[in-house]
């Protein structure tokens, strides 16, 4: 097995110590690249998009895959915001730090939701329901201060809005009007 | 094309579908419309259109009728049946929805009267909120591919550059360097392959320009990118955009999908030799991608740090071959100037910055949004007289241009006539065309740090002058702000400043100090009241913060010592309250349930 690896003569999916079929799907994903060359950013994309999160092991599996060093799978990984490597909560709440939203308090709003979610290590919380992240700027600064739920823009929120929006998440409301229209 | 469709609707219900509006539910809204129209029986007569950006975010979401040229403002998805009711039915003008200017409370209805977009002069932006973005036949129908046919037929590769160099148009994205110098180093580069890149990655937060172009006028890019491909013998074109843009994103691949269904993209455009294709590079998250030599390496599949330059791009760019950069807004100009010429371009503006600038207008003033107007426009009709001013009444105190990389400019400089020279000499730069504008509320200490947290974390770490320079700078900055701070700190604070600028690699590293060092020479005096007096005038910074009860002002209703979670309020019903300073953890809950304004933190 390990000369198989240092050979890189083979990949057995069940060294890796994650889900086999979404490993699959990864692996058909790279193999339906035209080129592997200059793809690693979208590949490492891909393989959050299946996973969630970029595990050590899928990482390996596509150094491995590609024939190229470990470290430089992590070295990109770890190099843009956009790559996580802690598993994310079930829903994603992530305030815009730009610098519109942030002169009109975004700072706030972000504390508020960490102590209301009662975030204290990482960005998730315990229960792995909520995780709370900045995100910059998505360009809606019309709307200042500006949280994305779930991918959903959040307009104008402010600090005594936090409530409405965390109930709002809990009972499965995708948006709350009230929240978006003023 | 599409002319002879248009024709045959009497009305268009134009219906904003940028960011913005989409967040306040404009997508709802273009369904509730169609619906009532759907019930009245007048869909084969009047169509509903989701446009790109109309710029004016601030009030959104905006509906336009044409050809009645009425400008609706905030109508929410609720007043579709009413709007469609009333005017597309019974031909009535709703006057709830017109636009109210603030001073005279006057409703205006059409667009060009109300003050956010008299002074206007729509180049870049021409198409947005005017076309559907996902309809090529729209595009076309407002001149669309033609500045490419005329390239491609009638002038030669170096008439083409002629023409862009007359214009004087220069980089949108930052830097300011002449397009058409550009074009022609990348022309004079011999090499079989070439590249374009569109550089999408607007990573300036508070900047959102290049996204209202994608999304609202996606083909004005893709044409611009093809006459470049032209110019400078290039077959292959990259955009690269920011994954945080996904309706750009959307927008796009529908155009490069449609440009090459009717050979406006591929092999021999036109009926011509020439070929040209298009591919779409997703960043993911890199402020430091914006640079040139980053961005490269970062389409490339690797981390996404800087180079020495020389070897510039248009020497040893993508793949090793010579590769010319472009911003989406400078981009955006290149078809009105190859169709009008570049001496109507270089009419416009000033004499050493032609043409007119996309800025993100910002923050605490009343009209956000994206406002074109000619280079040389003073701040003060941008702020004022566009942006309707500051929110709220409050005072005007800085205005911050040229994001990260640039600087806060006071009250004093804001009759200065904007091109990319003035901006330089005040300290600040152009940058992308952020505009974000503080009131007395802001500290200017803290936002200084806030840009400082954002360099530390976006420095890309390859040289030591940023990635510990720019962290030893905001350590210090973060002493100021929590009151540890000495005098000699401030010395420090400027020495480092201007070591780091004179010796990181990038444009990074090299204008991160400049957000301190202009807050430092207009705003001095908030560096001093932090450090010796131990206070933040603007009751932002919270270790500086001392709240108090105005004895006059509270009526003793106990709303604070009930809010209060440490209990360290105390008095009797209707007498004045105290705060316990010394027990206090200013967590701000007093003053935000104060109703009389008692509670003050300064």
């Amino acid at each position: 097995m390990v000369l198989c690896k240092l050979l890189g003569m083979g990949i057995f999916m069940s060294e890796y110590k994650v889900d086999t079929e979404k490993l699959h799907r990864l692996g058909d994903y790279i193999d339906g690249l035209e080129r592997s060359e200059g793809e690693l950013i979208n590949i490492l994309r891909e393989a959050q998009e299946i996973f969630g999160y970029l595990p050590q092991d899928v990482q390996l599996f596509i150094a491995r895959k590609l024939g190229i060093p470990a470290a430089k799978v992590f070295g990109v990984a770890t190099f843009y915001s956009f790559f996580t490597m802690e598993p994310r909560g079930k829903n994603v709440i992530s305030v815009c730090m730009g610098t519109a939203c942030f002169v009109k308090g975004s700072d706030l709003v972000l504390d508020e939701l960490r102590s209301r979610l009662k975030i204290v290590n990482g960005n998730t919380s315990e229960d792995g329901m909520y995780t709370v992240d900045t995100v910059r700027c998505i360009g809606a600064c019309g709307l200042a201060p500006v949280v994305l739920v779930n991918d959903k823009v959040h307009g104008r929120v402010q600090v005594d809005d936090v409530d409405a929006l965390i109930k709002g998440i809990s009972d499965g409301i995708a948006s709350k009007p009230e929240l978006v229209s003023k | 094309m599409s002319s002879s469709n248009a024709v045959n609707y009497r009305m268009d219900l134009l219906v904003c579908g940028g960011t913005g509006c989409q967040a306040t539910d404009s997508f709802d809204l273009v369904e509730k419309l169609k619906s009532q129209i759907q019930v009245a029986g007048l869909q084969d007569e009047v169509r509903v259109v989701l446009t790109g950006c109309f710029g004016f975010c601030e009030q959104g979401p905006i509906v336009k009728v044409m050809p009645d040229n009425i400008f609706y403002v905030r109508v929410m998805p609720d007043k579709a049946e009413l709007l469609v009711k009333e005017h597309v039915e019974k031909g009535r003008i709703v006057h709830e929805l017109l636009y109210e200017e603030p001073d005279s409370k006057e409703k205006l209805d059409e667009q060009s009267d109300i003050p956010f977009y008299k002074k206007q002069n729509r180049i870049a932006l021409r198409n947005c909120g005017f076309i559907d973005p996902e309809n090529i036949n729209e595009y076309i129908a407002a001149e669309g591919y033609m500045a490419l046919g005329k390239a491609l037929t009638s002038m030669t590769k170096p008439d083409v550059i002629e023409e862009i160099k007359k214009s004087g148009l220069r980089g949108r994205g930052g830097g300011g360097f002449p397009t058409g110098l550009k074009w022609e180093y990348t022309r004079k580069s011999q090499a079989k392959e070439k590249y374009i890149i569109c550089n999408a990655d607007e990573g300036d937060p508070g900047a959102f320009m290049d996204r209202s172009i994608l999304e609202g006028d996606p083909h004005s890019v893709l044409e611009a990118m093809a006459i470049a491909g032209y110019a400078i013998d290039a077959q292959k074109g990259y955009i690269y955009i920011r994954a945080e843009y996904p309706l750009a994103i959307h927008r796009l691949k529908v155009a490069v999908q449609q440009a090459y269904e009717l050979g406006l993209l591929g092999k021999n455009i036109l009926g011509t030799s020439f070929s040209f294709d298009v591919y779409l590079k997703y960043g993911a998250g890199a402020f430091v991608c914006g640079e040139e030599t980053a961005l490269i390496n970062s389409i490339e599949g690797g981390r996404g740090e800087p180079t020495v330059k020389p070897p510039f791009p248009a020497e040893i760019g993508l793949w090793k071959k010579p590769t010319c950069i472009n911003n989406v807004e400078t981009l955006a100009n290149i078809c009105p100037i190859i169709l009008d010429g570049g001496e109507w371009f270089a009419s416009i503006g000033t004499k050493k910055s032609p043409g007119t600038k996309v800025f993100a207008l910002a923050g605490k003033v009343n009209n956000v949004g994206l406002v074109e107007v000619p280079m040389g426009t003073k701040l003060r009709d941008i702020i004022f007289e566009l942006g309707g001013g500051i929110k709220d009444n409050k005072k005007f105190k800085a205005v911050q241009t040229g994001g990260p990389s640039g600087g806060c400019i006071p009250e004093e400089f804001l009759d200065t006539p904007i091109d990319y020279d003035s901006l330089g000499e005040i300290g600040s730069m152009m940058g992308s065309g952020g505009m974000i504008v503080m009131d007395e509320d802001n500290c200017m200490v803290n936002i200084a740090k806030f840009y400082l947290e954002f360099t530390v974390d976006e420095s890309c770490g390859r040289c030591t002058a940023c990635r510990v320079g720019n962290k030893r700078l905001l350590e210090m900055l973060t002493h100021i702000t929590e009151g540890e701070a000495e005098m000699e700190t401030l010395e420090r604070l400027k020495d480092l400043s201007q070591i780091i600028k004179d010796s990181s690699l990038c444009g990074l590293g090299q204008t991160a100090p400049n957000p301190i060092l202009s807050t430092m020479k207009y705003f001095w005096h908030e560096y001093i009241a932090h450090v010796q007096d131990k206070n933040c005038p603007a009751g932002v910074c919270k270790a500086l913060l001392k709240y108090h009860i105005i004895p006059d002002k509270c009526k003793g209703c106990t709303l604070c010592a009930k809010a209060c979670p440490k209990g360290i309020i105390t008095g009797k019903v209707k007498e004045a309250h105290i705060i316990d300073k010394e027990a206090c953890i200013k967590c701000g809950e007093c003053e935000r349930v104060c109703k009389f304004g008692a509670v003050t933190r300064k």
